[in-house]
């Protein structure tokens, strides 16, 4: 005798991230039954670690079209109901990548042009002008670029926002740890069952537990928060060496990455340490980044830090996230390995997802994320 | 007689006696507001011993220092949260 059990669920995502959330909220959206499983908090994994910088970012054509992308999605949802902005604590801070010398100017008027080619409005700055508009950057350096519409939130705050969103639209929140997953749903330390047509991992570096045979790395970053010294700095500032010293080596290493928060505070990134996997804070890495860090902006000597933490990033291969149908697992779509952009990018992943599971054309072409391009995964 | 030295507490110059610390000169001197909170309260020294962050106030015009760990000098600039 067989008895036909009908799935409790259209899909059940693992993982209360912002990832996790943002898929929550436009699957719900669109009229499916959704579940979510998170045993602790919401946004309090590499979201909340993280330093909630929504930026452009042109390595590659593929990251460029889904960090592209998923900015037009954040300018959306933060002009919802006449102004989302203060809620996320969004802030269009904007970026200025900084050259520090020609060979890095050359870079920056490369970038500047592809990013324009791309209708993303940025604009080159000579040494005066990066002066004029950051008066606390060292002398000495050769100009950067603006890239204007590049912002930030408060992530744990957007994550529990998408959250809201979507249970207003009747997805649930299940409390419990997600043990193991097959072609008909997810199972719980509990002991109970969710049954689901679809099954989402989206639980960061947390997804190679339950995905052995996904590629992910610990890519550990360190973070710093002074005390509120309103106008210290007015943009995001990053060193245009991150993108040589980001693919330069698989080593540990260090990049000046500085933000004004809209509180006054300052954050201070960035470190970046393949397979380490514990939480505790290195001195040794905090000192470099520090050091830096005070390479380009000498007065932050003179701030006050009040915390330093540190958080996980999940690293793929080729630094592009999965996105997309597990290529031999039936049921079962990734959406992890967004390293340093989960913020960024969590509004373009969800979209994708829920064009891919809901089988409607895209905006932007999801071949370049699918996990199949890596041969492990099959 | 050992002779009194100048500070500034928001502007205003004082003469007070040397060796004492800016919680006590700005004590002594009647100011006893030093920080506003995020919330818009008016907050005063607390602890006395360099933890409660309490008593952060501008000295020379760097934001932040604890009135109570740092000691007043001859010239010094004490500038305090809810100064005008």
């Amino acid at each position: 005798m067989t008895t036909s059990i009908s799935p409790s669920y259209d899909v059940v995502i693992i993982g209360g991230g912002i990832v996790g959330c943002a898929c929550a909220a436009s699957l719900a959206k669109h009229d499916l039954k959704v579940a979510l499983v998170e045993s602790n908090i919401i946004g309090g994994g590499a979201t909340a670690a993280g330093m909630g910088h929504l930026v452009v970012m042109d390595d590659n054509p593929a990251e460029l079209a889904l960090t592209r992308y998923s900015l037009e999605l954040w300018r959306q949802l933060v002009s919802q109901h006449n102004g989302d902005f203060h809620r996320h604590e969004y802030s269009q801070c904007g970026t200025i990548w900084v050259a520090a010398d020609q060979e890095e100017m050359d870079v920056a008027v490369l970038k500047c042009r592809v990013l324009n080619e791309h209708g993303v409005n940025s604009e080159m700055l000579t040494a005066q002008l990066l002066y004029d508009k950051e008066p606390q950057l060292r002398p000495g350096l050769a100009g950067g670029v603006l890239v204007a519409d590049d912002a930030l939130v408060y992530p744990p705050k957007s994550a529990q926002i998408l959250l809201d969103t979507a249970m207003s639209f009747g997805a649930q929140l299940i409390r419990d740890t997600v043990i193991s997953i097959d072609d008909k749903g997810v199972n719980l330390a509990s002991g109970t069952s969710i049954n689901a047509k679809e099954t989402i991992v989206a639980n960061g570096i947390s997804a190679m537990n339950l995905v052995p045979d996904l590629p992910l790395r610990y890519k550990k970053g360190h973070l710093l928060i002074t005390d509120r010294y309103p106008q210290f700095i007015h943009h995001q500032l990053v060193e245009l060496g991150y993108i040589k010293s980001a693919h330069a080596s698989d080593g540990d290493s260090v990049a000046f990455n500085l933000q004004p928060r809209p509180t006054g505070q300052v954050f201070i990134g960035s470190s970046r340490q393949f397979d380490v996997t514990h939480k505790e804070v290195d001195v040794h890495m905090l000192s470099k980044m520090l050091e830096r860090a005070a390479s380009y902006v000498p007065a932050i000597r003179d701030l006050k830090a009040i915390r330093s933490w540190t958080g996980f990033r999940a690293a793929t291969p080729d630094g592009l996230p999965f996105i997309g149908p597990h290529p031999s697992r039936k049921n079962i779509w990734m959406a992890t390995g967004h390293e340093g952009l989960g913020i960024t990018t969590s509004l373009a992943t969800a979209e994708l997802l829920k064009d891919a599971i809901c089988r409607q054309t895209s905006q932007i072409d999801m071949l370049p994320y699918l996990p199949a391009r890596h041969s492990r995964l099959s | 007689m050992k002779s009194k030295i100048s500070i500034q507490i928001n502007h205003q110059t004082h003469l007070i006696d040397p060796g004492l610390s800016v919680a006590a000169a700005l004590a002594l001197c009647g100011q006893l507001v030093t920080r506003i909170s995020v919330s818009g309260e008016t907050r005063a020294p607390f602890c006395g011993m360099g933890v409660c962050q309490e008593c952060r106030v501008t000295i020379n015009q760097q934001a932040h220092q604890l009135a109570c760990q740092t000691m007043c000098s001859e010239g010094m600039s004490i500038i305090t949260g809810d100064a005008r």
